[in-house]
């Protein structure tokens, strides 16, 4: 069971606004380089957000590019989770690989601030605040037991290797 | 038998007859890494453990993003790799090389590989019929540990060329037209597959173009056939042996089939600050350019510099726009000269950059100033792409912006190809 306050972004969020590449020389000093996750889009994003939010967007969040350190900074700020009408592929796959849960299903009907719960076995989510319940798709179970270990450095020194 | 390209390679490598939504393993032809994924892969491959690559010969770490280095934490991030390439033996491409994907096509992939690379853009090698996808740091990691990874097959959408294009059209407009189609997401975990007579027609940099723009789309991997074409490339980059011919099964399923004619396209561009948001050039003909960049692993090749060439010959750059010209690899540089383009683009203006990606992901060598707009032949143009957050981006062909960049505004470029 997951459970956090809804902080909402749009459509489009790509990893240039989630990370921007005019910082990549910070990538090898991850705590210096979270402390500009979202400025483009928010600059008030990383001294709003507490531990345990979950960031809510709309369609395509992630679009654009592998950086994994889009993922990262955003796990680093504390966010519990990233729910979205829809997801690049690159940035779930990376989101997942580092135990921050990630699930597509309609937000229309979140809005900022309500508290949110997640059962990701179950697929279901529940607003809090609204008494809104919707099911999602439930992901690949070999994403669901990378997301169980804690990510996949996690899962491979538990497994050695993949288990399908 | 009614298998995809994407089923027909992920079935023959993972050795289970695979079909879309299936999850298989599959074992790795190449894996590669660049100076911006490349560290953290590192660090993932030691945290998970791991002391040695499962294929050194076939794990390259390309340095193509900061190159050469403009500050000590990049330039560290590069001394971080070599001193790993060193100890594993396995191949570094150094600074003067070039863009990864293109030295990936030139020297390294094959009709059939699975080639894993810590970069969006690992699908223009989609254009040699290689199951090329894009992958984060850890997933490479442990690519690398490995030599494996899991795949979801995905279902494809066909996109069927037929037709001749115009003069004035190019791959890439091509590709902006199939994007604005079908959106930013609307091949999100598919891969697109390139089809129709004209299709076959393609030189081998129009479908590294076209494979390589599938990812903005959202395409997990772009997919060209095995055919004459691409075993005259391999010759020629001395792997001929190395050929096979691949076609999709005549009965193969799509999830879509996308029916294009060629002559019906004109040149385009991609607004800001979306890939998708397409129009066409003379819907924004006249709108002032501070910079025009050319180059990048979508259009840096021979014959995007060749175009180039012959729209600048003899002209000069607009004395109030900037011109940026970056071959994507050292053996397209060394062409370019042979051939005397680089003396035209010099003689015109432009400022010539070393072999990498420069400005295109908004790290060095091209970054925009307030309110500056530049037209580029790269791949995305979301904001802050090239640096700053305050300035704009349009993405169009290289003949589109080696016109403009003359009259200093987006130009048709049947103004200069007579």
């Amino acid at each position: 069971m997951l459970k956090g306050r809804a902080i909402r972004f749009g459509d489009d969020i790509s990893t240039d606004l989630i990370i921007s590449g005019r910082h990549m020389h910070l990538r090898s000093n991850l705590p210096e380089l979270a402390k500009h996750a979202l400025e483009d889009v928010d600059q008030d994003f990383t001294t709003r957000v507490r531990p345990g939010d979950v960031v809510v967007a709309g369609r395509n969040f992630g679009l654009g590019s592998s950086r994994e350190h889009a993922a990262i900074v955003i796990k680093m700020n504390g966010v519990s989770m990233v729910i979205a009408k829809s997801i690049a592929r690159i940035f779930f796959r990376n989101a997942i690989n580092i135990g921050l849960p990630v699930l597509i299903t309609d937000t229309d009907t979140i809005s900022e601030g309500d508290e949110i719960e997640v059962d990701l076995s179950s697929g279901t989510l529940s607003n809090l605040t609204t008494g809104n319940k919707v099911n999602f798709s439930k992901l690949p179970s070999v994403m669901l037991q990378i997301l169980e270990e804690g990510g996949l450095v996690q899962y491979v020194k538990k497994f050695g290797d993949f288990k399908v | 038998m009614k298998k995809t390209l994407a089923e027909k390679i992920l079935s023959y490598k993972s050795g289970v007859d695979s079909k879309a939504g299936d999850i298989v393993i599959v074992p790795i032809d190449k894996v590669y890494a660049h100076d911006v994924s490349g560290p953290l892969a590192i660090r993932r491959f030691r945290e998970s453990g791991f002391k040695k690559l499962a294929h050194p010969e076939a794990t390259i770490f390309f340095l193509d993003h900061a190159v050469p280095s403009p500050r000590q934490e990049l330039a560290n991030d590069q001394k971080f790799i070599r001193t790993f390439v060193q100890e594993q033996g396995c191949p570094l491409s150094e600074i003067n090389e070039g863009v990864c994907h293109q030295i990936a096509v030139e020297k390294w992939v094959r009709p059939s590989d699975i080639v894993c690379g810590g970069d969006s853009h690992t699908p223009t090698a989609g254009g040699l019929c290689a199951f090329a996808t894009g992958m984060g740091s850890t997933d490479i990691a442990v690519a690398m540990a490995l030599g494996k990874t899991w795949l979801r097959v995905p279902e494809s959408l066909l996109v069927k060329i037929t037709g001749q294009f115009s003069p004035t059209v190019h791959a890439k407009d091509l590709a902006l037209h199939i994007i604005g189609l079908l959106s930013a997401e609307g091949a999100t975990y598919k891969a697109l597959e390139f089809g129709g007579d004209t299709t076959r027609t393609m030189t081998m940099s129009q479908r590294f173009t076209l494979a390589n723009m599938s990812v903005e789309a959202g395409a997990k991997a772009g997919l060209f056939p095995a055919d004459g074409v691409t075993k005259d490339y391999l010759e020629a980059h001395g792997r001929g042996d190395s050929y096979l011919e691949l076609f999709p099964d005549p009965d193969a399923v799509y999830e879509r089939v996308i029916e294009i004619e060629a002559q019906k396209l004109v040149p385009l561009v991609a607004q800001p600050h979306t890939v998708d948001n397409v129009i066409s050039v003379s819907e924004v003909e006249g709108t002032r350019i501070d910079q025009v960049f050319i180059g990048s692993c979508t259009n840096g090749r021979l014959e995007d510099l060749a175009i180039t060439a012959r729209i600048l010959q003899g002209k000069k750059r607009h004395s109030q726009t900037r011109l940026i010209i970056v071959p994507a690899s050292r053996g397209v540089y060394q062409e370019a000269m042979a051939k005397g383009y680089i003396t035209t683009f010099i003689d015109a203006g432009a400022a010539v950059v070393n072999p990498g990606c420069a400005a295109c992901a908004g790290v060095h060598e091209g970054i925009l100033g307030n309110s500056e707009v530049c037209l580029s032949t790269t791949n995305r143009n979301f904001k802050g792409r090239m640096g700053n957050p305050e300035s704009f981006v349009y993405l169009a062909s290289p003949a589109t912006a080696a016109a403009s960049a003359i009259t200093g505004k987006i130009t048709n470029p049947e103004k200069f190809m007579a």
